[in-house]
């Protein structure tokens, strides 16, 4: 069934995921008592942020990143000295957090416009091994002429907008790494290790397969040096605003994150989205389109506001966001979601204004008012990610039928 | 005057993707699930070696156009897998192979930076060069690089990701809550690099890790690889573990140290080494027999044959005589993907050896090719083994060995539980970790101190 279909009905379950990134998605949040700003480069950090979405049931977290510093600017860096700066590699943290939790999903970002297709398929694959199942990606380009001079193999020249074709052309870079990424993934069957003592064989090669990837900025030959990972296939995901990146989530994802301000907004782009999907031929595949929203969560929605006020006041102005900022009580939120959800969004990926408060007030506010509501999980029921989404085990593009 | 006793360190390398593995033995598991790696990890550290030992792999072998399939074959990601592994230990250093070609500085430098600060001060890496188009068929610029670049580049990668390590000192991060300060330098992370290879600029990203800088190891054997790790490298992971060859290498390296402005005690020699153990040193030996016959079967042979001669030789019987024909000597080779090809120079005269070795002994090619290739590093009872690698680097044939078990994930096990008590009952290896980071383990100096230290020299 496709979730389009859903929902003119009863609604179902829905399904959660919290956006990790440095001590929340507020600039001022570091400065707030619960921040921990000094352990943000520490293991122990993000164990425990994940420990507690892992306690409040959530499908997955997903982990920013970015091959450069962080900055105010579009495109540019900055040299602003009162919001946290550096970070640790995405996909390594959530490696570093795998062995740690057990239910689950680790979705790291990474960045496709100056990496390997080769080395970011068996890191990813890797970090499912590790997992058992729970690994995913976030991927994401990069226009930033700095980040582009970091690696000094091309330049990007300076953009005004995301409508400008130097984005269309990173987007289609990035769509051609997905698959690239897919490929490599599917380049061992799952039983290609035969370990025949007979013939001495340690496998059957006849199972693994060169992909002979060939795009306008890479070509990659396989197979992976890696075995086809417990999922088969890896969560892939991505962030939309307009119609360039709305394609490569048709294309290339299983889970799409979108920032509609209001229900139509939401309908608008699940309508585009799903269009997309038909001409990509996946309208038979189940593909997730998640909301993205600031929280700033609080039982008395009063001081909801009262804590963004007085983070603007700290950060010197208004926080401004891609996405909705969602300011009031789990409830409120939990009314919001049920909106959003039967506008046709499956999911929400929210981004916690301050993630030592913000966090446990998803886990342990809005996620009991959910459940109450008979709208979230009560227990993990199934062992990996793809499975907590309700997406199979994909057979593989090689095997013969 | 005696010498004071040095002390050993010890390493273990995850069995890798050669003939060296035995997957056909009972007893080995998965070379892919994370529980192997953690099972072996985790005897590493309870037995209080200084590092695991990971190797890396960029594209499956090849031998006559096919994918290679008598080893193990597949492996993870090393960093990955590495990350996780320091979940699952506390004190253990986590040695990755990363490959300067088919990376670039910028990424390579935030996944070692982050690793060092996901594990507390544990990360290393052993820097390894290529240049073959065969494995740049998996990379955006291809078989790029002509080989006798490949060491100018690596030289420079390195130099490249260690300005990126230094472009943050440490003490950047001050994160007042009350005052607003985030970062005491606007400008944290600043750096520019112009040479041959490398033309970047910009901030790195990751702040300084407890190490400063990961550990360096260096693999190579030839010249430029020897001096390339006497000018920078903390260790060398080297091939010599018999006593005379191991002396010769160990004293080569370590006199070409001087020029560099280093002392001896600042580049570590560490040879791999096998082992056969068992109670008793006769069992030791006919283990040892045993696992050569496991690590060569008839298929093996022929294969390993065919590097030699360079010819599709699958019609022949393993478990009979040579082939009567010679190698063919052009240069496209049988054999892609693997170091092992360049080590015979003269394939002709290695034949003719060969056939001449094999008619003395009445041996078959399996039988020629268990005894031409490698025994075992060291073979008998706990007790002759704890003696033996104690002699080897008392005398300076090392400072220690990278072990290389033949079973995967338990391969570690017996040597962890009856030779280490033996080696600490002498002295010579460490009953407690004395600090957390793998440069205290190695009695390395945190790259700050060094820096200080040549301030003060000069």
């Amino acid at each position: 069934m496709s979730p389009s279909s859903s929902s003119s009905s009863a609604l179902s379950s829905l399904h959660l995921a919290v956006a990790l990134d440095g001590t929340g998605w507020h600039p001022a949040s570091w400065r707030e008592p619960e921040a921990r700003p000094r352990d943000l480069l520490t293991a122990g950090y993000w164990a425990d942020l994940v420990a507690e979405a892992e306690r409040g049931l959530l499908d997955f977290v997903t982990i920013e990143d970015g091959l450069g510093p962080q900055s105010s600017h579009f495109l540019d860096p900055d040299e602003r000295t009162d919001q946290v700066r550096g970070r640790l590699d995405a996909v390594l943290i959530a490696s570093r957090i795998a062995p740690l939790t057990r239910h689950i999903g680790l979705v790291p970002t990474v960045v496709a416009t100056h990496t390997e297709p080769f080395h970011i398929s068996k890191a990813v694959a890797t970090l499912d091994y590790v997992s058992t199942g729970r690994a995913g990606l976030r991927v994401q380009i990069t226009a930033r002429p700095n980040e582009a001079a970091h690696f000094g193999r091309r330049s990007i020249p300076p953009i005004e907008g995301y409508d400008s074709p130097v984005v269309t052309d990173l987007f289609d870079e990035a769509a051609d790494y997905v698959e690239a990424v897919r490929r490599l993934w599917d380049s061992w069957e799952d039983d290609a290790e035969i370990r025949d003592a007979a013939t001495g064989r340690f496998i059957d090669r006849d199972k693994l397969h060169y992909i002979d990837f060939e795009g306008k900025h890479f070509s990659v030959k396989g197979p992976s040096i890696t075995p086809r990972p417990p999922q088969g296939q890896p969560l892939v995901t991505a962030l939309g605003h307009q119609t360039v990146p709305y394609r490569l989530i048709a294309r290339q994802a299983d889970v799409g994150y979108v920032t509609p301000h209001d229900t139509d907004q939401a309908r608008a782009i699940v309508a585009e989205i799903r269009a997309e999907q038909e001409t990509a031929g996946r309208s038979d595949e189940l593909l997730h389109v998640f909301g993205d929203l600031v929280v700033f969560l609080d039982d008395d929605p009063a001081e909801a506001a009262a804590r963004r006020d007085r983070l603007d006041a700290l950060a010197g102005e208004p926080y401004q966001s891609d996405a909705r900022i969602f300011t009031g009580s789990p409830s409120q939120l939990a009314d919001l979601l049920r909106e959003f959800q039967a506008a046709g969004l499956t999911g929400f990926r929210l981004r916690p204004a301050v993630l030592g408060h913000d966090l446990p007030a998803i886990t342990r506010g809005l996620v009991p008012e959910l459940q109450r509501r008979g709208a979230f999980r009560t227990a993990y029921e199934a062992d990996t990610l793809r499975g907590l989404l309700g997406l199979g085990r994909p057979a593989n593009r090689y095997a013969a039928a | 005057m005696s010498k004071p006793l040095k002390q050993i360190h010890l390493a273990a390398h995850f069995p890798g993707v050669n003939n060296t593995t035995v997957w056909s033995d009972p007893e080995a598991g998965s070379h892919i699930e994370f529980s192997s790696f953690a099972h072996f990890a985790k005897t590493a550290e309870r037995a209080k070696f200084d590092f695991l030992f990971l190797a890396e792999g960029l594209r499956l072998r090849e031998q006559g156009g096919k994918i290679y399939d008598l080893d193990v074959v597949g492996r993870p990601d090393t960093f990955t897998v590495l990350a996780a592994l320091a979940a699952v230990t506390e004190h253990l250093g986590l040695t990755g192979t990363i490959n300067s070609t088919f990376n670039e500085p910028y990424e390579v430098a935030r996944q070692f930076a982050s690793l060092d600060h996901l594990s507390g001060g544990r990360s290393a890496w052993n820097v390894v060069t290529s240049w073959d188009a065969f494995t740049g068929e998996n990379f955006r610029r291809g078989g790029f690089l002509p080989q006798e670049e490949r060491y100018s580049r690596a030289k420079e990668f390195l130099a490249t990701t260690q300005e990126l390590f230094d472009s943050w000192h440490g003490d950047e991060i001050l994160a007042d809550q009350e005052s607003g300060v985030f970062l005491r330098d606007a400008k944290a992370g600043s750096f520019v690099h112009t040479g041959q290879h490398f033309d970047i600029h910009g901030r790195f990203n990751v702040p300084r890790s407890p190490q400063g800088r990961p550990v360096v190891f260096q693999a190579g054997d030839s010249e430029e690889g020897r001096e390339f790790a006497a000018s920078g490298a903390d260790a060398i992971f080297s091939r010599y573990a018999t006593l005379k060859e191991g002396q010769a290498f160990y004293t080569d390296v370590k006199n070409r140290l001087a020029k560099y402005g280093r002392r001896h005690d600042q580049l570590l020699i560490l040879p791999a080494a096998s082992f056969a153990l068992a109670d008793t040193d006769a069992e030791a030996e006919e283990l040892a027999r045993i696992v050569r016959r496991q690590q060569v079967s008839g298929a093996t042979a022929l294969k390993h044959l065919e590097f030699v001669w360079n010819r599709d030789l699958s019609s022949y019987d393993p478990e009979g005589p040579l082939p009567d024909i010679d190698p063919d000597v052009s240069d496209n080779h049988i054999s892609k993907g693997r170091a092992q090809v360049r080590m015979y120079r003269d394939p002709l005269a290695t034949a003719r050896e060969w056939r001449e070795l094999a008619a003395a002994n009445n041996w078959s090619i399996r039988d020629l090719v268990i005894h031409t290739g490698n025994r075992q590093n060291f073979i008998g009872s706990p007790e002759t083994i704890a003696r033996t690698i104690n002699e080897y680097v008392q005398a300076d044939a090392s400072d220690g060995f990278i072990l290389v078990p033949h079973i995967t994930p338990t391969g570690l096990d017996a040597f962890a539980d009856k030779v280490v008590p033996l080696l600490q009952e002498q002295g010579v290896f460490r009953t407690e970790y004395e600090g957390p980071t793998l440069r205290h383990h190695l009695g390395l100096a945190h790259p700050d101190d060094v820096q200080d230290e040549q301030r003060v020299a000069s």
